[in-house]
């Protein structure tokens, strides 16, 4: 599965490994099913008010794998606790939607009352938001809003969650030991509220980092299944049937300096996107079935009507095009590259990365002859002069937080922490703040389509390069595995052939 | 000889002061930190969580607050792993990482040092030519590739072997072999060269033309001349195996210390780059300490304490 | 061989000639070049290392190919007449990158050995030789350096100075040797007690003379061991440096790197994890053959 956990608090982690374990362990008012829908799951029911603030919801007769019954106040709790500034939760936004839950995270109001959650009841749960927010109920089935015993966890603040016994979830499985960097083991949980639908008698993640070792365990038969084979490997895999490639909401792409020379004149950046050839990368290099990237918001988004894909909607929105990215560079002032600077691709230390940029540094020489030279930083170094515009091209990818295009788009807002492009636009900045509150889906689809528009088609301030693929490697007597495109796996259906 | 331990001693303690001083310096300076993330946190988060592991306090204050806490043998709490000390890091990890490291050596010694000596007394026959063309090629494949073809080899296609993992002798093997390449190699070289050294002076031909037969001969003369710069040797290599080996833990899926080394640093796991350097650095000194005496006890000419001018 | 009467004729009576000692031109060092060219495996060891360096120099040259050209269509082709080892995952010829590979990593390689021979032997020397407060303080340096985590100042380096080959050397630099000096220095603790250096100590030698004369060529097996064994765990350390950023930039890959990368898919494409690791391996042969020519030439104990 991965590297050892950096915690298993669900309101303190960040990562998908640790969520994968929580997700077992632990279940929210919500939980996302084979398609992406958020179902009931601790709430049985809800209500929403019309203004789209104000949601109620019915709990269940669920409990703890104590026997304890779970309520709404377990709910009120754990999230003003994830709120509290002492907790120093990295994923607290997560919790900001709900009215005040920004203000108390900030420090701006040190009461707890205010914060825009309150149990009813035992089983009602009553949640007011800032404003309204078309994923609220997909965020309920995150690991930050999930609720904990509030006995253990008071009596442990910080690592009540390593001692198996403390480890008291609502989950469909519980963990009954953890070997540090070796494995964790897990059983189902015989109190959970829907025990009958759980097949499998024991779930073991194997906390392995090295693919070649999970892959090499995975042949003895020691392992059933693991993800991210090595690129090289991919089409033996696929040949032998144990590939599973599912959807992944990312992009991986090449972000622009746009204050950097030749990089400030946007015809230089539109040919450069133009020049390379996406399939072949991806059939020859990548390799994994993902998608060549002609926009940037990935498949699997909602779009404006009900159903509809954001992406679909959208379309392409550039071509490749080898001549027209001549004419381009040309217009520029570089006919044939003639003149133009010898050019950097700045690159965290990955094998993958690597060879990405080889193939890509090659196809603007080739293509549009032009020299481009490799830089590789070590992870932190290289966000450091991401951060510090300390670059010319940088490699980047951006998985989505929740399955809607904003968590797409918002990134490029001119202030946003995570436009590390030096770029910002004053229509595109309104576009993506009238879209946050607009109610209407088929208005605010139009308006992050226009916004997507100007990131891609007329600045060009990324180049997309492909649409990520969830690659996992499964036995073939392993079924029911669902695996979410934000990168989750929910073992909850999951059942073992007699083999 | 006490007060040369003694001296020794206080010299130990400045060492791991120098060191840890150092590590801090250089790790502070060096970009990014322990809760960088690429997806940009809010500032208020950012400013909940400094406040949190003391890190908006200034770098002196932190430094010395460290270096009190270090000296009560507190190495602090993990900054990647929440909740966890790195007391309790090293407490989990160092045994694994000893037993393999201590498997791992003797291992070596065990099969370098016969290899060696048989290999001079054969010189440029059959037997050297084998035994010093395994030692170079195990040293001039990276033990990443060696632990992965042994892994393949042993694992995937033979069976004999677990892949990886850790808990029962089987799971060793394989590790051990990938980690002893080096060690076992170095011991037969120097074994080699030592024993043809021996074997060249004038007194072994006339031990020899005496009577005494071969294993005497290796027993009495060619160890006791080749021990010194083996046990040189094993002092920082024992230190560096017996805390762990970052490529074959990581490759074996072994939960010991070795990981720690570098993906602390990567991380920016303050604590734990300076509670792993600090250990490690420690059990450095002392090896060195204990070679050091090892050699007034092994050949008593040799005199520490006396400046030569 | 004939004997003639022209062969043989009366030495004069000169006294300065008399009282010159009879091998005065032979220094040290001629005669251990002469004693390194009669051993036959050790010139074996030297050619083989001349043959490497001219290939890494030349070959690149006369090479139809860069080592960055690539065919995507006829990646992980086997040895074939265009390509006479095959091409790597992206189509590039793997020849060409190994010649290129050899540059940097006998670069490398090279360095890390002249290291410990020099500021090695010579720090060990100077630690053992006077011993007492001298030796502890250059001991507890050498811990110190070997305690420090290479990483850090690597990720330091890589952040002040931009990437090359330079950086590599630097970062060896640091480190490369520690383990000689310590070896030496063990040697030299226990050689400088025995009666040859009192003898040379009595006739006034220099302090320098008796550790580069006397002590060092006494400790040769060691060092020789020690020095050879440390090239290919110079030659993998700059494959990792190289691999985290700090070495040179891709798409130009060491010997080790090379390695690395066909780790990747050797359970399909096993023939190029090889070549990179039989050049290594030869090298690593021609370098122990070279050096143990090398001790024996050097050591005064094998000096008839």
């Amino acid at each position: 599965m991965g590297a050892e956990p950096a915690t298993l608090d669900p309101a303190l982690s960040t990562g998908v490994p640790e969520a994968i374990v929580e997700l077992s362990c632990f279940e929210g008012l919500t939980r996302m099913d084979a398609n992406n829908i958020p179902q009931p799951a601790i709430a049985e029911s809800w209500t929403i008010s019309d203004d789209g603030l104000v949601y109620t919801f019915k709990l269940r007769q669920a409990k703890w794998n104590n026997g304890e019954p779970v309520t709404a106040h377990d709910f009120e709790w754990s999230w003003k606790r994830a709120l509290d500034p002492e907790t120093a939760a990295e994923y607290a936004y997560q919790l900001y939607y709900i009215k005040n839950g920004e203000a108390y995270n900030t420090g701006a109001i040190t009461d707890p009352d205010l914060v825009g959650v309150k149990a009813l009841d035992d089983y009602t749960l009553q949640v007011t938001l800032e404003q309204p927010t078309t994923y609220f109920l997909q965020l309920c089935a995150f690991p930050t809003l999930m609720p904990v015993y509030r006995k253990v966890v008071e009596a442990d603040p910080e690592a009540w969650f390593y001692n198996v016994n403390n480890y008291i979830g609502n989950g469909p499985f519980k963990i009954v030991r953890w070997e540090h960097n070796s494995k964790i083991d897990l059983v189902p949980n015989e109190h959970y509220w829907n025990r009958d639908a759980i097949k499998l008698t024991n779930l073991t993640f194997y906390l392995i980092e090295d693919t070649q070792t999970a892959l090499s365990m995975f042949d003895t038969g020691e392992l059933d299944m693991f993800d991210s084979p090595p690129a090289t490997e991919i089409e033996g895999l696929k040949q032998r049937g144990v590939l599973l490639i599912n959807d992944y909401l990312g992009t991986y792409y090449y972000m622009f300096n746009v204050t950097a020379e030749p990089l400030d004149d946007v015809r230089v950046r539109k040919a450069l996107t133009m020049a390379i050839d996406r399939q072949e990368l991806i059939d020859r290099v990548v390799r994994g079935g993902q998608l060549p990237a002609y926009a940037y918001v990935p498949f699997g988004m909602p779009g404006g009507t009900v159903g509809s894909d954001f992406r679909e909607e959208g379309g392409d929105l550039y071509k490749e095009d080898l001549e027209e990215a001549k004419k381009l560079l040309a217009e520029a002032g570089y006919p044939d590259g003639k003149g133009f600077p010898t050019l950097a691709i700045l690159y965290n230390t990955s094998e993958n990365h690597k060879k990405i940029a080889e193939a890509i540094q090659e196809m603007w020489k080739k293509n549009l002859g032009i020299d481009v030279r490799l830089t590789n930083q070590e992870w932190q170094v290289y966000l450091d002069s991401r951060d510090a515009l300390d670059y010319q091209v940088a490699r980047a990818g951006w998985i989505g937080d929740y399955v809607d295009p904003m968590t797409f788009l918002d990134m490029w807002m001119t202030d946003s922490g995570n436009n590390d492009s030096g770029w910002g636009n004053p229509r595109f900045d309104e576009l993506i703040v009238a879209a946050r509150s607009n109610m209407d889906p088929a208005a605010r689809a139009k308006q992050l389509h226009e916004a997507e528009k100007i990131l891609i088609a007329d600045e060009m301030v990324v180049m997309p390069i492909y649409f990520y693929t969830n690659l996992n490697v499964v036995q073939p007597w392993v079924r029911g595995v669902e695996f979410s495109p934000l990168g989750f796996i929910n073992f909850v259906n999951a059942y073992v052939l007699e083999r | 000889m006490g007060s040369y331990i003694l001296k020794r001693l206080v010299s130990g303690v400045l060492v791991v002061l120098i060191v840890a001083t150092a590590t801090f310096m250089l790790m502070r300076s060096i970009p990014g930190g322990p809760f960088r993330r690429e997806k940009a946190l809010p500032a208020a988060i950012q400013r909940n969580i400094e406040a949190r592991y003391k890190l908006n306090d200034p770098l002196w204050k932190q430094y010395l607050d460290y270096m009190k806490n270090m000296l009560r043998g507190d190495f602090g709490p993990s900054f990647k792993y929440i909740g966890r000390s790195v007391n309790s890091i090293i407490e989990d990890g160092f045994p694994v990482s000893a037993v393999l490291g201590g498997v791992t050596i003797i291992f070596s010694l065990v099969v370098g040092i016969p290899a060696g000596i048989i290999s001079a007394l054969n010189q440029n026959k059959w037997q050297d030519n084998l035994a010093m063309g395994i030692a170079i090629v195990g040293v001039s494949v990276p033990s990443f590739v060696m632990a992965t073809l042994l892994m393949y080899v042993f694992a995937v296609k033979l069976r004999w072997f677990p892949a990886a993992m850790w808990g029962t002798p089987r799971h060793v093997v394989l590790p051990m072999l990938a980690l002893s390449a080096f060690p076992t190699a170095f011991f037969a070289r120097l074994m080699r060269s030592s024993t043809l050294d021996v074997l060249s002076q004038d007194y072994i031909r006339t031990a020899r033309s005496k009577g005494l037969s071969w294993a005497a001969v290796v027993y009495k003369h060619v160890l006791k001349n080749s021990v010194l710069p083996i046990i040189t040797y094993l002092g920082p290599q024992a230190a560096a195996i017996l805390t762990g080996s970052f490529v074959v833990e990581s490759i074996f899926a072994i939960p010991g210390l070795g990981r720690y080394y570098v993906t602390s640093i990567y991380n920016r796991d303050y604590t734990t780059i300076m509670g792993v350097t600090i250990f490690y650095c420690i059990i450095l000194v002392a090896l060195n300490l204990l070679v050091d005496i090892a050699y007034s006890w092994l050949d008593p000419r040799i005199k520490l304490t006396e400046a030569k001018e | 061989m004939e004997y003639s009467p022209e062969l043989f004729q009366q030495v004069p009576k000169d006294i300065a000639s008399a009282e010159a000692i009879v091998r005065p031109s032979v220094t040290y060092w001629q005669d251990a070049w002469r004693r390194l060219k009669q051993n036959k495996m050790a010139m074996v060891g030297l050619w083989t290392i001349a043959a490497i360096l001219l290939i890494a120099i030349f070959g690149p040259m006369v090479s139809p190919y860069s080592y960055s050209d690539q065919d995507l269509a006829s990646q992980n082709q086997g040895p074939s007449r265009a390509h006479w080892l095959g091409t790597d995952d992206l189509g590039r010829d793997m020849l060409t990158r190994l010649m290129y590979g050899a540059r940097i990593s006998l670069t490398v390689g090279i360095m890390a050995s002249v290291l410990n021979l020099t500021v090695g032997v010579i720090y060990g020397g100077i630690s053992g030789y006077y011993g007492g407060r001298v030796d502890n303080i250059m001991m507890r340096i050498v811990e110190i350096l070997t305690a420090i985590p290479m990483l850090l100042y690597v990720i330091l380096l890589m952040v002040i100075l931009e990437p090359g080959l330079q950086n590599i050397l630097i970062a060896l630099g640091v480190v490369y040797w520690l383990s000689m000096a310590r070896i030496v220095r063990g040697q030299v603790l226990s050689l400088k007690e025995q009666d040859f250096v009192l003898a040379a100590r009595t006739i006034g030698a220099s302090d320098w003379r008796i550790i580069l004369k006397h002590l060092v060529p006494n400790a040769m097996g060691p060092i020789i061991v020690t020095a050879t064994l440390n090239i290919p765990s110079a030659i993998f350390t700059e494959a990792f440096l190289s691999f985290i950023g700090l070495g040179v930039s891709a798409p130009m890959a060491s010997w080790g790197a090379l390695a690395s990368d066909a780790l990747q898919g050797f359970r399909t494409y096993p023939w190029q994890l090889f070549y990179p690791a039989i050049a290594i391996s030869i090298t690593m042969f021609a370098f122990n053959f070279l050096g143990d020519g090398l001790r024996d030439a050097l050591d005064p104990k094998q000096r008839k």
